[in-house]
């Protein structure tokens, strides 16, 4: 009797646990046995992601594609790097692309995508991004998810508080991170105080087609700007930036940039700066930068260098710009989404600063200053100062918001993610991280509007997390659930590169717009041909051009003859496809490029030359089709002084 | 001796609880296999009305070709012809579905012949994009066609026109993945 007892106790024990852990599955802790944590990133073959993380490659200089909640990457989009893969900065049309005032710079070092928004909302039309080593910003349509455009920004170095837009993309804001002699100019580095300068530059974005000009460059003092964020709401029309070494240390910065109890966050009313630019104030200078816009409609980017550049001096617009001193080194700078609250992520220190905007506005009104740094007003930090977050955590970074009135705050040093709430300052919440968390993305967690419910956390460090691949891990990121009180770690994946920042919106933003085929009917590359009976190789000189079409399975000509050794051939390969996700590859041997690959639709241009007698292969890169590995042809390469003349065939 | 049944109703209870809880999760049950339910017909349910129609589609979309359509649904055999290809398929008009034996459609299309069906329909479809210059290469040249099931066909052509396999070429419609041939006979061994 007393077995019986024990059993049906155990028995009514373990129903009441079951019964229990099926309630609250959703919220159970650790340990997915536990929970449902496994469905709720689990997406079923064939079955799709909820919505976009755009992640940035950081030294890959490229931006990954992933989809939320799965973690799975869908695309590597080539920006700033050259890229094998399509052919990206390797073919005739895409090598524009990456030309500076330095020459040909096949590498950077992307940081912060940032996606359009109108009315402080993301549009889902394009997404911008910065590269942080030779300055630039790029421009990505979020119809192809190609690279469109890039500009180079004069008199900047290290251009990393950036690429971040206003409220209806009339700027994407670059500012420099390292202050540099503006002109450039040779002089003792011992100098640097009061010298150097920082710029922070205005790009404005055409409505229509996103392209870019350079409205204005403003000429602050020689700081560190670190990031930036525009005004939201009410505070549109301002920008704020963090500063730190405001020593203007120019050796040792770990130490000589970390002496100042406060650095600043600098506010900018850049609608004032444009109405004066407006009116003809600013002054142009000499600058030299290259501005690279690819055209869809000819597939072919062009390169121009411009010489000039519109500058403004603080001076010159008095009461357009304050400091608000914000504790130790401030790293993020954040923008709540009703514009009220800036947040200041003193990465040294253990608090988080929360600076009002109205209260800014009245000290500004009441000009109540603590003094000014290089004739710039400097307000009172108790004036200024909305509150604090007690965080308990060490090294804030980066702050997000869900659009219910919580802030997600990365901590460095701590590793964690810590939520808390706008307006009492409380901690809500406090998760860690694996390890060593830099940002952190809500999708449309800086715009007006959160699409809130998942937070990634992109890390630092990988370590044990996963299987060991040598001394180098790809970084990892985690995902949390945050539609709940309490924030749920759901899954932890690798990245591509480093993932500085991120942006990321519901699916539904850009699905129904990505472009499946390029129109052949539409396409005005001077050397595409609309159907194999134009295709012909033509001789100028020791350049020969090859008009090559496409399609399942073979390449017309197929047979060429008539080369020699020493010439330039070109071929210009139009893929006649026009079905959805049907691009054909080239690639010839002895290439000192990469394979490309073509588009439906698309003409693109391989660059070979011959360096020795021969008949040569070339062949199809992409496995088109059934009869992929028929698709094939050659190339009957003769001494320079032969007399063959240019032929070309297909099954003759 | 009264707690064994005791016993077995909380057992019961329990599993009930278990699978309750299971079933719960995503408002479905566990033996529905997403495979099947998301894309019943593999690429063929690929929605996409921006590419050039395939030769599915645009078999579809032909009148001429209404005996051919319901043909390839009885066989199953739509993710065929939607494929990467390239295909090119001899596509009989319903005339010559009609000109057959009376009573072997009918028979065709029942569920036991399936794989019969399904060969006989293969044996329309070729590797490789034919188109009418194409055809002339193979005949004037004196290759045959090589056909999904193998056989090899001859093309033969007579004043200005072009017969494959004894069936005569009435029209040519390109597609996005090869090439329809409409033909006005069924192509039998």
């Amino acid at each position: 009797m007393k077995t019986s007892i024990r059993i049906h106790s155990l028995l009514m024990a373990g129903l009441a646990f079951l019964a229990m852990s099926c309630d609250q599955g959703n919220r159970a802790g650790n340990g997915a046995l536990s929970s449902n944590i496994a469905e709720k990133v689990y997406i079923a073959p064939g079955e799709r992601d909820e919505q976009y993380g755009f992640l940035s490659g950081g030294y890959s200089g490229n931006l990954t594609v992933y989809g939320l909640p799965s973690g799975r990457m869908f695309k590597e989009i080539p920006v700033f790097s050259q890229f094998p893969t399509s052919g990206y900065g390797y073919s005739e049309e895409t090598k524009p692309m990456l030309n500076t005032s330095f020459g040909f710079v096949p590498w950077d070092d992307l940081h912060h995508p940032d996606i359009s928004q109108t009315k402080g909302e993301l549009d889902g039309r394009w997404i911008f991004a910065n590269g942080n080593n030779t300055p630039r910003i790029a421009r990505i349509s979020l119809t192809t998810f190609e690279t469109e455009e890039i500009i180079e920004v004069p008199n900047s170095a290290g251009n990393h508080s950036s690429s971040f837009i206003t409220e209806n993309t009339e700027y994407v804001v670059a500012g420099t991170r390292f202050s540099v002699p503006v002109p450039q100019r040779d002089m003792p580095i011992s100098e640097y105080k009061s010298n150097f300068k920082g710029a922070l530059t205005f790009i404005a974005v055409d409505p229509e087609h996103g392209h870019f000009n350079i409205k204005f460059q403003l000429i602050m003092p020689g700081f560190n700007y670190d990031l930036s964020h525009p005004g939201r709401d009410k505070s549109h029309g301002w920008f704020f930036f963090s500063t730190y070494n405001t020593e203007e240390a120019n050796t040792l910065l770990e130490v000589n940039a970390s002496q100042n109890d406060k650095d600043f966050i600098a506010a900018i009313n850049w609608k004032k700066i444009e109405a004066y630019v407006n009116n003809g104030g600013g002054k142009k200078v000499p600058a030299r930068y290259a501005h690279n816009v690819y055209d869809e409609s000819t597939h072919t980017a062009t390169s121009t260098i411009k010489e000039e550049v519109l500058t403004v001096d603080p001076s010159d617009v008095p009461g357009a710009i304050y400091f608000l001193p914000t504790p130790k080194s401030p790293h993020g700078c954040d923008v709540d989404p009703s514009g009220q609250y800036i947040i200041g992520s003193g990465k040294l220190s253990a608090d988080i600063t929360v600076h009002s905007f109205d209260k800014m506005l009245a000290a500004i009104d009441a000009k109540k200053f603590d003094g000014e740094a290089y004739g710039i007003p400097i307000l009172n930090y108790d004036d200024i100062l909305a509150g604090t977050v007690q965080s308990g955590g060490l090294g804030p970074l980066h702050t997000e918001f869900d659009g219910r009135g919580n802030a997600y705050t990365t901590f460095f040093i701590s590793s964690e993610v810590v939520k808390w709430k706008l307006g009492t300052w409380e901690v809500i919440d406090r998760q860690p991280t694996f390890y060593s968390v830099g940002h952190l993305m809500i999708p449309g967690g800086n715009s007006r509007k959160p699409h809130g419910k998942y937070l990634v956390a992109m890390n630092k460090i990988t370590k044990d997390r996963y299987l060991p691949t040598g001394p180098e891990m790809e970084h990892s990121a985690q995902i949390y659930d945050i539609s709940g009180e309490k924030m749920q770690l759901l899954y932890d994946f690798p990245t591509h590169g480093e993932p500085h920042y991120a942006a990321g919106c519901d699916a539904e933003l850009i699905v129904n717009n990505s472009k499946k085929i390029y129109r052949l009917d539409e396409n005005k590359h001077p050397y595409a041909i609309t159907s194999p009976a134009q295709a012909k190789v033509e001789r100028k000189g020791n350049e020969v051009h090859i008009y090559m079409s496409t399609i399942r399975s073979h390449f017309t000509p197929d047979n060429i003859e008539g080369i020699k050794v020493g010439d330039k051939v070109y071929f210009h390969i139009t893929n006649h496809e026009q079905d959805f996700d049907v691009p054909h590859g080239f690639s010839i041997i002895g290439q000192g490029t990469s394979e490309i690959l073509i588009m439906p639709g698309q003409t693109k241009t391989s660059l070979w030359e011959p360096k020795r007698v021969g008949v040569w292969p070339f062949y199809c890169t992409d496995f088109c089709s059934a009869l992929h590995q028929e698709m094939q042809g050659y190339v009957r390469v003769s001494p320079a002084n032969a007399n063959i003349e240019l032929s070309w065939s297909l099954d003759e | 001796m009264k707690s064994i049944p005791f016993k077995l109703i909380l057992i019961v209870l329990a599993l009930s609880l278990v699978y309750a809880c299971t079933n719960r999760r995503d408002g479905s049950t566990q033996s529905e296999d997403p495979q099947a339910t998301s894309h019943p017909k593999g690429q063929a349910s690929v929605e996409d009305d921006v590419s050039a129609k395939n030769i599915l589609q645009v078999a579809m979309s032909s009148e001429a070709h209404s005996t051919l359509v319901a043909a390839v649904a009885a066989a199953q055999i739509e993710h065929v012809l939607v494929n990467a290809g390239p295909l090119t398929v001899f596509a009989p008009i319903n005339e010559a579905f009609d000109a057959l034996p009376e009573g072997t459609v009918e028979n065709l299309l029942k569920p036991e012949n399936k794989a019969q069906l399904a060969t006989i329909l293969t044996r329309h479809a070729a590797p490789g994009s034919f188109d009418i210059d194409a055809l002339k290469r193979e005949a004037t040249k004196g290759r045959k066609i090589y056909m999904a099931t193998g056989d090899y066909l001859e093309v033969v052509i007579e004043g200005d026109k072009i017969f494959v396999g004894g069936a005569e070429i009435l029209s040519t419609i390109p597609t996005s993945n090869g090439v329809i041939q409409v033909v006005n006979k069924v192509i039998l061994p």
